[in-house]
């Protein structure tokens, strides 16, 4: 007699925590042959509200936290990913029906771009920022500081793990916080990444991960007076052209959907968009 | 006037080169150097890195024991809970009667007839020997009332018995800067501290340092304070966060030092609130130590306002007698 | 009881698990050196600690060849994210065996536990994340787009920060695409042997990092080496300036990190608390054996009987001992040779009129030790108002304007660092503009920083470490024009004789020795 396997229950990732939807909705996730996986929670507008709460009262110490150990947090991230790397590729393959190879060479990527974005933590203010050369008894200089709570459509099709990689790992680089929405047809990849990041060093709310329609939970998102940012990422094969529109009200930053297989490309510019910059100005004299 | 209230003008005008008006305090307080954040907490972290062993420690935990205010500042205080306090206090470890007892209960105003009658011997009643009964007052914690109001639940607890009054100062006052309204309700505060036969219960002044929001303010208020005549200087109420912490404690103390240096005088300080273990308090001991002297760890020189703190202090001296760790079970509650 | 003599709280040496003989690391592997053995000692007792092999000609050459072998075969091969990705395992493995490093870095050096515990091994562990992270990201670097590595670097460090220059060293020659072979002091080789077996459980590619042991003539034969194409050198003045003649013609890129007297200003509106611990910092971190050092204290006149009555009480409070005890705040001075510098100029300080008043602690039996000192009536003139002592000693002048403040701290062939106190921000940030230093701190001193460049003006060297100025040390613009060589071989160089305070190599004139390099061991890396 086989054993009867243990399956496990999937939920959204918000402070911290892994709550079901408030509105008790769940879709279901199917292999890409059509197998069903699981059940996973659909994420509602009022979810979404509740994950801006807990990433803004989270902002204050993920920005406040020094380069440094913003750098250490997130190269710790590469590590659990490399020590759960079999568990990945597994769901990859089952997600995106894609050979062992093609799936590993994903996961890899992913734990790569994770070390990558570590490593600007405590670089990228050195290489945006400058002194200024002023005429007159001044200091002056300009610093890159987070922009606020960003949130992000993940991309909706390409690798899975890899596009929520790409899109949350450069906000969190400058000490942002980001409320996500997960690629709806394939969420393993993002649910496990939460539970990766819930036993990691990122403190709760930094990154909130919610599973369900982008169609549905991204018009909240885009016009919540206290998201600063959105990216748009994933949101090619929506009405991204009104969730523009609704950004404007309160002028987040934004930035477009990027199709094919070099989206979200890592780079310092997807680290920049989401970062303001600061010029201070001090006298010098001596009398 | 009276003798204390002369000695004190005489002093304030010595140091001051004035009346304590707002002016001349704000001159001379704001002519204080000032407090630079990062070095002061980096020689703080600095001090709480000492690390206490063996024979020392074993005299930190008693020292700990015998420098603790033990507190209950509940609205839901009651004669009873007074009472356990109190016994608690003279017999902190009944298992380990060698423990020292605490320096002193500090309760509500209204609670200080139940402390003292439940002290009964043990009350030091104004002697050097025994437990004190310290009692908070002046509209406490927020002291927004009126200077009568104020005077009176001072002279109600020292009438019934209380030996040192820990008051709050009027931080809406201090921080615009009417120094001479803070300063002139200390001095009343005093004086209301006198009992009949003339002599005067021992006064904390409370700064409210969660309140006060810098350590220069800190600082200044610190100087104000014992230059309106208070014995001790305390952090916190206990009722605003953040409380006691080690930085703010060590700019205080240097207050002290400097305050020493000029006069002689020797000043109290009471860290009161969030300090809960052991660990935490050896910091403290490190700190005045180092800074002050070792002479300050006396209990007319040197408090810790605390609740929670005895039973860890408790546990951590039950480890060092019978070498293995203990638990919350093994000791009272109170 | 007396509280403050705090019982012993010694950090234990059981975590420790030291060899009584130590080879030189080459090509991946501990071989025997071909010099003659010498002891190193701990400086708090004066025992022996274990056994260190002496790398002659013959060993140097190997030690270059294996560099240039890793870096033709495999490290300039490497991407720039592999290279990081090694540099993020030493970095992990730094921090996972923290407290063994502290704990051999003060058995070795005589720095207090609670340094090498908190400041030292911290700050090497934080130098190699940060270089790691610098290595795939080589563009940014400010040589332009695809810069290039030099190819094999010589580097000799010195004995007062020895794991943490070591740090300063190999981290940025590695994230930049380098080679490295490694010349640690003679006094304190312990913790760049314990490095190399991290280096090997990293599994690093043999021979991209080679560290070999010995005294001034190892590292006067690596720096002259012909195969060397950078000579990065941290030491006394004398030394580097003789390094700075060995290289005269070559193409060999040079960096250096000399000596210092660095002036620490303190103004009459200085947060006056903070700058008593600013000025202890300064002069007595790492018993005053640190380049930068705050050893001239410059007071504003008005403030100047305060400042040194409370420096006095301060002093007094400091205890100094057992560089193990988890309480020690002054160890024990690195060498004899050091200590007897020190008193020297002490002495010579006493004579020419100066007023000195030590701290009243007791000092140990054995070992080298010098209480914490102040001099006061100090002049400019004064030689220890002008000799870098490198040891616990501070000068103390005194100033009546900021004019004057500024021209007394420029009145030096140094400029490694200075330190201003005051609470007014503009007087700061003129002040600082005004003087000739490489780091200025303020109402802070001794700070350090990975993401940090530092390094001196005038004869406190050039280049600078850390930060992304630390990455031009080691990297060339791409398609950049090759450098023109003298056609004859360099000239001979005379042998710095003076005794150096950093315990630096005394170059000397033997170098370009040609001996064959024996084959090294072919196959598995030493026991991991």
């Amino acid at each position: 007699m086989t054993r009867l396997a243990v399956p496990k229950t999937y939920k959204l990732y918000i402070g911290g925590k892994f709550p079901r939807s408030e509105s008790g909705r769940v879709y279901e996730i199917r292999s890409h042959s059509g197998e069903f996986l699981a059940n996973a929670a659909q994420a509602s507008r009022k979810d979404a509200r509740d994950a801006v709460v807990v990433a803004r009262g989270s902002l204050g110490g993920w920005a406040g936290a020094t380069p440094y150990n913003r750098g250490q947090v997130l190269y710790r991230i590469a590590e659990l990913l490399e020590g759960r790397r079999a568990q990945f590729v597994d769901e990859i393959m089952q997600s995106e029906g894609v050979t062992t190879a093609v799936a590993s060479a994903q996961v890899d990527e992913a734990i790569d771009r994770w070390v990558w974005y570590a490593g600007w933590a405590d670089k990228y203010v050195q290489v945006a920022g400058n002194a200024n050369p002023v005429s007159g008894p001044f200091f002056n200089i300009s610093v890159p500081e987070p922009t606020g709570i960003v949130a992000i459509v993940a991309p909706q099709s390409g690798g899975s793990l890899l596009g929520i990689v790409s899109a949350i790992a450069p906000a969190l680089v400058a000490g942002n916080t980001v409320v996500v929405v997960a690629n709806q047809s394939a969420p393993l990849s993002a649910i496990s990444l939460s539970e990766v990041l819930a036993t990691s060093d990122v403190p709760g709310g930094v990154v909130n991960i919610l599973t369900g329609s982008p169609a549905e939970i991204a018009p909240w998102l885009a016009s919540h007076a206290d998201v600063n940012a959105i990216d748009l990422l994933g949101a090619g094969a929506l009405d991204w052209v009104d969730l523009q529109i609704a950004a404007a009200d309160t002028l987040k930053r934004v930035l477009p959907p990027e199709n094919g297989e070099d989206a979200a490309t890592p780079s310092l510019e997807r680290i920049l968009a989401f970062t303001e910059t600061k010029t201070v100005w001090h006298t010098k004299a001596l009398i | 006037m009276t003798s204390t209230q002369l000695a004190t003008r005489e002093r304030t005008l010595a140091v001051l080169g004035g009346e304590a008006t707002d002016t001349n305090l704000r001159r001379y307080l704001h002519g204080i150097p000032g407090i630079d954040a990062v070095g002061l907490e980096q020689r703080a972290a600095g001090l709480g890195t000492r690390s206490i062993k063996t024979t020392s420690k074993k005299w930190a935990i008693d020292t700990i024991i015998r420098l603790i205010d033990l507190t209950t500042l509940e609205g839901a205080d009651t004669p009873g809970k007074v009472r356990s306090l109190v016994a608690k206090a003279m017999n902190p470890d009944p298992s380990h009667p060698s423990t020292p007892r605490v320096a002193a209960v500090c309760v509500y105003g209204d609670m200080v007839p139940d402390a003292v009658a439940a002290l009964g011997a043990a009350h030091s009643n104004g002697t050097d020997s025994g437990i004190n009964v310290a009692a908070v007052a002046t509209a406490f914690p927020s002291g927004r009332a009126s200077l009568a109001v104020k005077l009176s639940d001072t002279s109600d607890a020292v009438a019934a018995g209380a030996d040192e009054i820990d008051m709050v100062i009027d931080r809406g006052a201090f921080l615009s800067g009417r120094y001479g309204q803070v300063f002139d309700e200390i001095v009343a505060v005093r004086e209301a501290c006198k009992r009949e036969n003339g002599t005067y219960a021992h006064l904390k002044v409370i700064l409210e340092t969660g309140e006060l929001n810098t350590y220069d303010n800190v600082r200044r208020a610190s100087w104000l304070a014992i230059l309106a005549g208070g014995d001790f200087i305390k952090t916190s109420t206990g009722k605003v966060a953040p409380a006691a912490t080690l930085p703010v404690t060590l700019s205080m103390l240097e207050v002290v030092r400097d305050w020493h240096r000029l006069t002689g005088e020797k000043i109290g300080v009471k860290p009161a609130g969030g300090i809960r273990t052991s660990k935490d308090a050896i910091k403290y001991l490190v700190t005045v130590a180092e800074t002050v002297g070792e002479e300050w760890l006396q209990p007319h020189l040197f408090r810790f306002g605390a609740s929670s703190l005895l039973n860890d202090v408790l546990l951590q001296r039950q480890k060092m007698t019978t070498g293995h760790y203990s638990g919350p079970d093994y000791v009272t509650i109170d | 009881m007396n509280f403050l003599d705090y019982a012993p709280a010694p950090e234990s040496q059981a975590i420790l698990n030291l060899q009584s003989d130590y080879g030189l690391f080459i090509d991946g592997e501990f071989v025997a050196g071909r010099g003659t053995p010498f002891s190193t000692i701990n400086p708090a007792t004066e025992k022996q600690i274990a056994m260190i092999a002496h790398a002659n000609a013959a060993d140097v050459d190997a030690a270059v060849a294996a560099a240039r072998r890793a870096y033709d075969g495999v490290w300039s091969r490497l991407s720039g994210s592999d290279r990081g990705k090694y540099l993020f395992r030493i970095a992990r493995l730094v921090q996972e065996r923290a407290r063994e490093l502290a704990v051999a870095e003060s058995l070795d050096n005589g720095k207090p536990i609670k340094e090498s515990r908190d400041v030292d091994v911290p700050l090497v562990a934080a130098w190699f994340f940060y270089y790691a992270g610098w290595a795939d990201k080589l563009d940014h670097a400010g040589a332009g787009p695809n810069p290039s590595s030099l190819g094999v670097a010589a580097q000799v460090i010195p004995w007062n920060f020895p794991l943490l220059m070591l740090a300063w060293k190999i981290a940025p020659a590695l994230a930049a695409g380098n080679t490295v072979v490694l010349k640690p002091a003679e006094t304190t080789s312990l913790t760049a042997l314990l490095f190399a077996e991290i280096l090997q459980q990293a599994d690093l590619p043999a021979g991209v990092v080679n560290i070999i042991t010995g005294a001034g003539d190892t590292g006067s034969l690596l720096v002259n080496h012909p195969d060397v194409n950078k000579v990065a050198f941290t030491g006394s003045t004398n030394v580097g300036r003789a390094i700075a003649r060995s290289v005269a013609g070559t193409d060999k890129k040079l960096t250096l990190e000399l000596g210092g007297k660095a002036a620490n200003i303190v103004f009459d509106d200085a947060p006056i608390d903070q700058a008593i611990e600013g000025i202890v910092n300064g002069i007595f971190f790492n018993q005053g054996q640190v380049c930068c050092a705050g050893s001239r204290l410059l007071v504003q006149e008005s403030i100047h009987d305060d400042v040194v009555d409370r420096l006095k009480q301060r002093l007094s409070t400091l205890r100094l001992g057992d560089p193990l005890d988890k309480n020690t705040d002054i160890g024990a001075i690195n060498s004899a040779a050091q200590l007897e510098r020190i008193r020297t100029l002490s002495d010579i300080g006493e004579q020419e009129g100066a007023e000195r008043w030590t701290a009243d602690c007791a000092i140990p039996e054995n070992g080298f030790w010098f209480a914490p000192t102040i001099f006061t009536n100090v002049s400019t003139s004064h030689r220890i108002a002008r000799d870098e002592i490198f040891g616990p000693v501070l000068s103390v002048l005194s100033f009546r304007t900021p004019a004057e403040a500024i021209a007394k701290a420029n009145n030096t062939p140094y400029g490694l660092s200075a330190g201003i106190w005051s609470d007014k921000g503009s007087r700061i940030l003129a002040v600082a503009d005004k003087l000739r230093a490489g780091v200025i701190w303020a109402n802070t001193f001794n700070r350090f920083d990975p993401a940090s460049p530092f390094g001196g003006y005038k004869e406190s060297g050039y280049g600078r470490e850390g930060g992304r100025h630390g990455l031009a040390a080691y990297l060339k613009p791409a398609n950049s024009r090759p450098v023109l060589t003298a056609a004859a071989p360099a000239p001979a160089i005379e042998t710095a004789s003076v005794v150096e305070p950093a315990g630096a190599p005394a170059a000397s004139p033997t170098a370009n020795a040609t001996a064959p390099a024996p084959k090294p061991a072919a196959g598995k890396k030493a026991a991991k």
